[in-house]
């Protein structure tokens, strides 16, 4: 259970590049790196596709990148998420709020 | 220093007389004497230095290792009665907690009580058990005037003590809705305000919300980001999946949900969960949709409340009986036709 976070500057924009899983153990580091990264830049692109698995831990994280992008008014997105992780923004109805760019056939 | 002196003479009269006699008696008073020492706050190094003291007026001419071996030995033991402190401090402490927690989830299970309800054309199994002590799933039933019943089936993120709060929240403000025909889609509307204004961002509710028409056998639902449940048609002994569409309760403040309905015919049955079911894992992998469903038509032919128990039975073998994460079935089936 391990979640290695990686990010590099794109001109005015930040990508996070995640892999590994996101659940409880993981999700803390995510949401202070991910939530700084968003009032340091214009523009958030968390890059999913390494991501084999996410519980519902990993969705607070992003429903709080939602509200703070919202709050300071930059753009957060997701890309590349694999099947089984997009399934659960999909339930959870969250594809319609949070701005999600491309799914990649994977999972379990 | 008068507690100590006191301890010094104690221990110089028990140690002087035990050289002398020894007498096993001597040793049932040091025990006492231990005893007493712990209630009056005596530290282990006092005894010690009083051992050391009353030996050095015993022999005088005493063998300097000897004596430094006891000055050694009294610093040894001023730090392990320091360590020795801390941990009774933190067991104290962690036992007090223990009591706070037991007490807190009594109260869950008082504050959050739902009766599954007696109806005349419903067979209604309900079961809801928690990972930990304390759940974040949640089920609730209400009957209105003209005896539909509303079911609510909850997953509050997060677990422990933060997401009972929450659950309770809920249940009060489903409780002060009025008692004539409320529909899903009104409900939720209602509770994602209360619960967007009262959570911490980053916390959320997924919710199903159904209401039985009991006398026109319709089924109206609306979902918020919920699990989508099941009915099992008597028809054709399949299932379908009871799809619907919504955001989360405390994402948004203003969300909407669209309400669908169903027909029920008899001995159709209406499966609600929580992903505590549908991520259940066996040997290390997640159970497939397939496989929770051939669970449940293994005793669909049951009454709904002992469908949903040995449901439960069945998964919580398949996980070696060590629950993952909060577990919640509902089973509403339509009673046949007499």
């Amino acid at each position: 259970m391990n979640l290695h976070i990686d990010d590099h500057k794109n001109g005015d924009s930040s990508i996070l590049k995640l892999s590994g899983e996101i659940d409880a153990y993981t999700a803390p580091r995510l949401k202070e790196h991910l939530l700084n990264l968003i009032e340091e830049n214009k523009e958030v692109q968390v890059d999913m596709q390494q991501v084999n698995y996410m519980d519902s831990t990993g969705l607070g994280v992003f429903i709080s990148a939602l509200k703070t992008s919202k709050e300071v008014d930059k753009t957060f997105k997701l890309i590349n998420l694999q099947d089984n992780v997009y399934r659960l923004f999909n339930i959870t109805g969250l594809n319609e709020v949070i701005d999600i760019e491309n799914t990649v056939r994977g999972g379990m | 220093m008068e507690q100590t002196k006191k301890v010094v003479s104690v221990y110089r009269e028990l140690l002087q007389e035990y050289l002398r006699s020894k007498d096993e008696k001597v040793l049932y008073q040091a025990e006492q004497f231990s005893r007493q020492s712990i209630q009056d706050g005596v530290k282990p190094e006092e005894i010690i230095d009083a051992h050391y003291q009353t030996m050095s007026e015993i022999i005088p001419d005493m063998d300097p290792r000897l004596k430094d071996s006891f000055k050694f030995l009294i610093e040894t033991m001023i730090y392990y009665g320091v360590a020795y402190g801390m941990f009774n401090d933190i067991k104290e402490q962690q036992y007090s907690l223990r009591n706070e927690i037991d007490v807190a989830a009594k109260m869950q299970n008082t504050l959050l009580k739902t009766e599954v309800p007696n109806s005349e054309v419903l067979d209604i199994g309900a079961i809801s058990l928690p990972a930990r002590q304390m759940s974040g799933d949640y089920y609730h039933f209400v009957e209105d005037t003209e005896n539909n019943i509303g079911v609510a089936v909850a997953d509050v993120s997060g677990k422990g003590i933060p997401a009972a709060f929450v659950m309770s929240m809920i249940k009060y403000a489903m409780e002060s809705y009025p008692d004539n025909r409320t529909y899903p889609e009104i409900i939720l509307e209602l509770l994602n305000r209360v619960v967007e204004r009262n959570v911490e961002p980053g916390m959320f509710v997924s919710m199903f919300y159904g209401l039985y028409d009991v006398n026109q056998h319709k089924f109206y639902y609306a979902t918020a980001g919920h699990e989508p449940g099941f009915i099992y048609r008597h028809r054709t002994k399949t299932f379908e999946e009871i799809r619907g569409k919504g955001l989360l309760l405390g994402v948004k403040s203003d969300s909407k949900y669209e309400q669908f309905e169903l027909d029920v015919e008899p001995n159709d049955i209406i499966f609600l969960l929580t992903d505590g079911v549908t991520e259940c894992k066996a040997a290390g992998r997640f159970i497939e949709q397939d496989e929770v469903l051939d669970v449940l038509h293994n005793y669909i032919q049951e009454p709904s409340n002992e469908l949903v128990e040995n449901a439960y039975k069945h998964f919580e073998r398949l996980q070696d009986f060590q629950l993952r994460d909060d577990f919640t079935l509902v089973a509403i089936r339509r009673k046949g036709e007499k």
